[in-house]
């Protein structure tokens, strides 16, 4: 302890003794971590914004079913409450929001065109905060209540369709004897999505319209709950499975889109393999400026320890330049990273590259997403594997021979 | 009471081809308070000595004791330890740390051996001044000439008042007359703190100073006699 403030002394000046190099490093350090931080927001943003498309896309974070309807969605495979039970059981229960749906493959025709399509018969106002369809942003109108008479498509299907708003259409499915059941809709609102798939898929019709088109009475094919944090589903879980029988099922989001899920475990290990790799082409530039400023000061270093200076001090001198390098550098990197972040977390706008990227199941605006953990992740490992990498040229400057060293002609 | 002890000194050194004896079975005693030159044309063996007895290099055989511990046998630690609790050094080359101001210089050994800052300041504002070198304190190695800079290199090796001085040529790059004034703080030192000196030199006016001089060649001591001081 005794020597610690010279040892900090020595290897502050000594950091400053060749600048040029100095700045160099601290360049590359701030860098990458700006890239590494940078990179993981970039990649944390993608990734959320996939999960939360995927999760608006209907699924919410918790789904309740009939045992067999996720096999096979159709119109035989309803919940066994009726929706007024249902509404009983999880009105008041504190959920962010939730609602019942009716969701059925179905058919439907312009007078140009047919195509399949998912079917989804819902209550307006307890769909607002479910949705990926924003209620404002609807050519035309979105639905008013569940009696509504109308539908809302998507603008790719209507685009497919030839037809939009004030056009009629037919909707086709089955109803649970397994006959036709079909009906003449008109189109009150087009819609759009951040996705094309989305557009093309789902069609919005009132709940109670559709339960009578379906002959279903008031019965639905699902519950959705939503929590308060897709990371953190668990708690809205447990509260759903206690209010439902057993009879049903209950799912997760992450098993009701297991690629979502695989991707977010996935995300998790990529970005410390990003961390690490960045590192790793770091090291080579910190251990080279490290070997010559050990080869440069040899003399000196042989000095210290003629004047009584442990070799476990000149080790720490080593090591305290190299920590301090690299948190300069990080403060830097860090810096950086938040001020290239943050004026970018309102959308970076990827459309001319949309249509790949939505094959991915990304949405055409990126929003980067700094999180203190990734960037507590980049620092302590810079950190730590920093002081691995310095211990080398460290140790190898406290072995010196004293004589030697102060002999030592360049 | 014995403050240097070399037991039967042996040192051969590789050069070349050839094998250079620098210590051919070198024995001395030196007594506390001592005041000694070493003497020997170039090769001749003193500044290997001073070395071994500073434990900066071991010898190939032999032992050498201070202030009666055997000291060739410890380790780096040990040694770095008795360097600097009980030794000064003194360097042919000026050997400052290039990043520190002649006071952080002057107050290095100190801080490694836990000096408080205050005592650190005031003694290493009254040795600075001793040199002359008061006014330059924050001046860094670079911006100083030669024989400031062996100056510094001087106060540094006695402000921690050790009980031996070993200098090897302290006054080859200084003119005469801040050579013997840095004699006459060393015969000060000497004469007030009974801190033993071992000086290695060429200098027949540094000799002139020495209550022993001893003379070598080729590794052996040829003379080791008992003078007046001047």
């Amino acid at each position: 302890m005794r020597t610690l403030a010279v040892l900090a002394l020595l290897a502050r000046r000594n950091l400053w003794r060749n600048h040029r190099r100095t700045i160099i490093m601290l360049g590359a350090i701030s860098v990458g971590v700006w890239a590494m931080i940078f990179m993981t927001a970039l990649t944390r943003g993608m990734v959320n914004e996939m999960i939360k498309d995927g999760i608006s896309a209907l699924p919410g974070h918790v789904q309740v079913h009939h045992p067999a309807y996720r096999d096979d969605p159709n119109i035989n495979n309803l919940l066994p409450a009726s929706d007024s039970d249902i509404t009983q059981t999880f009105e008041g229960a504190g959920f962010k929001a939730w609602a019942s749906r009716i969701k059925v493959p179905a058919v439907i025709m312009s007078e140009r065109e047919s195509r399949g399509v998912t079917l989804l018969g819902i209550d307006p106002a307890r769909e607002r905060e479910l949705s990926f369809v924003s209620y404002d942003d609807v050519e035309g109108r979105f639905l008013k209540d569940a009696e509504d008479s109308g539908v809302v498509i998507g603008k790719k299907l209507a685009d497919t369709l030839d037809t939009g708003v004030g056009k009629r259409i037919v909707l086709m499915s089955q109803d649970p004897d397994n006959d036709i059941a079909d009906r003449g809709f008109r189109v009150v609102g087009v819609f759009h999505a951040n996705m094309e798939s989305f557009e093309e898929t789902y069609v919005f019709a009132g709940k109670a319209t559709l339960q009578k088109m379906l002959r279903v009475g008031d019965r639905v094919t699902e519950i959705v709950v939503l929590g308060d944090d897709y990371r953190d589903v668990e708690p809205v879980y447990k509260k759903v499975r206690d209010r439902v029988n057993d009879d049903v099922e209950v799912s997760r989001w992450f098993e009701l889109n297991t690629y979502l899920g695989a991707m977010l475990k996935v995300m998790d290990g990529f970005v410390l393999i990003w961390v690490i790799v960045i590192f790793l082409a770091l090291s080579f530039g910190l251990v080279n400026t490290l070997v010559m400023a050990v080869f440069e000061r040899v003399r000196e270093i042989g000095l210290m320890l003629a004047l009584g200076m442990k070799p476990v001090n000149i080790l720490g001198q080593i090591i305290i330049e190299s920590m301090l390098l690299l948190i300069i550098g990080l403060a830097i990197g860090d810096l950086l990273a938040w001020a290239t972040i943050v004026p970018l977390q309102s959308g970076i706008d990827i459309s001319a590259v949309a249509k790949g990227m939505e094959m991915m199941g990304v949405s055409s605006i990126l929003y980067p997403q700094l999180r203190l953990e990734d960037v507590v992740l980049a620092n302590v490992i810079v950190l730590v594997l920093g002081f691995l990498a310095s211990l080398s040229p460290a140790w190898r400057a406290s072995r010196y021979a004293p004589i030697e060293a102060i002999t030592k002609v360049y | 009471m014995t403050a240097v002890r070399c037991v039967d000194l042996c040192k051969t050194y590789r050069q070349g081809d050839q094998d250079v004896k620098a210590l051919d079975h070198v024995s001395i005693d030196i007594a506390e308070g001592g005041f000694v030159c070493l003497s020997a044309p170039s090769g001749g063996g003193k500044t290997t000595l001073l070395n071994a007895i500073g434990g900066l290099d071991k010898p190939d055989r032999g032992e050498v004791y201070i202030a009666g511990q055997r000291i060739d046998n410890l380790g780096k630690g040990e040694l770095a330890e008795l360097r600097l609790s009980r030794i000064g050094f003194v360097f042919q080359a000026f050997n400052l740390i290039p990043v520190l101001s002649a006071r952080e210089n002057v107050e290095f050994v100190m801080q490694v051996q836990g000096v408080a800052a205050t005592e650190r300041r005031i003694r290493s504002t009254e040795i600075l001044e001793e040199v002359g070198l008061a006014g330059l304190e924050d001046r860094r190695p670079a911006q100083m000439s030669g024989g400031q800079q062996q100056r510094v290199a001087v106060a540094r090796a006695i402000v921690s008042r050790p009980a031996l001085v070993l200098a090897d040529e302290p006054t080859a790059n200084l003119d005469s007359k801040t050579s013997d004034g840095l004699m006459g703080l060393f015969a000060e030192l000497n004469r007030h703190h009974k801190t033993t000196f071992i000086i290695a030199t060429h200098d027949q006016r540094v000799m002139g100073y020495a209550k022993r001089l001893i003379r070598m060649l080729d590794g052996r001591i040829v003379d080791d006699i008992e003078q007046h001081a001047s």
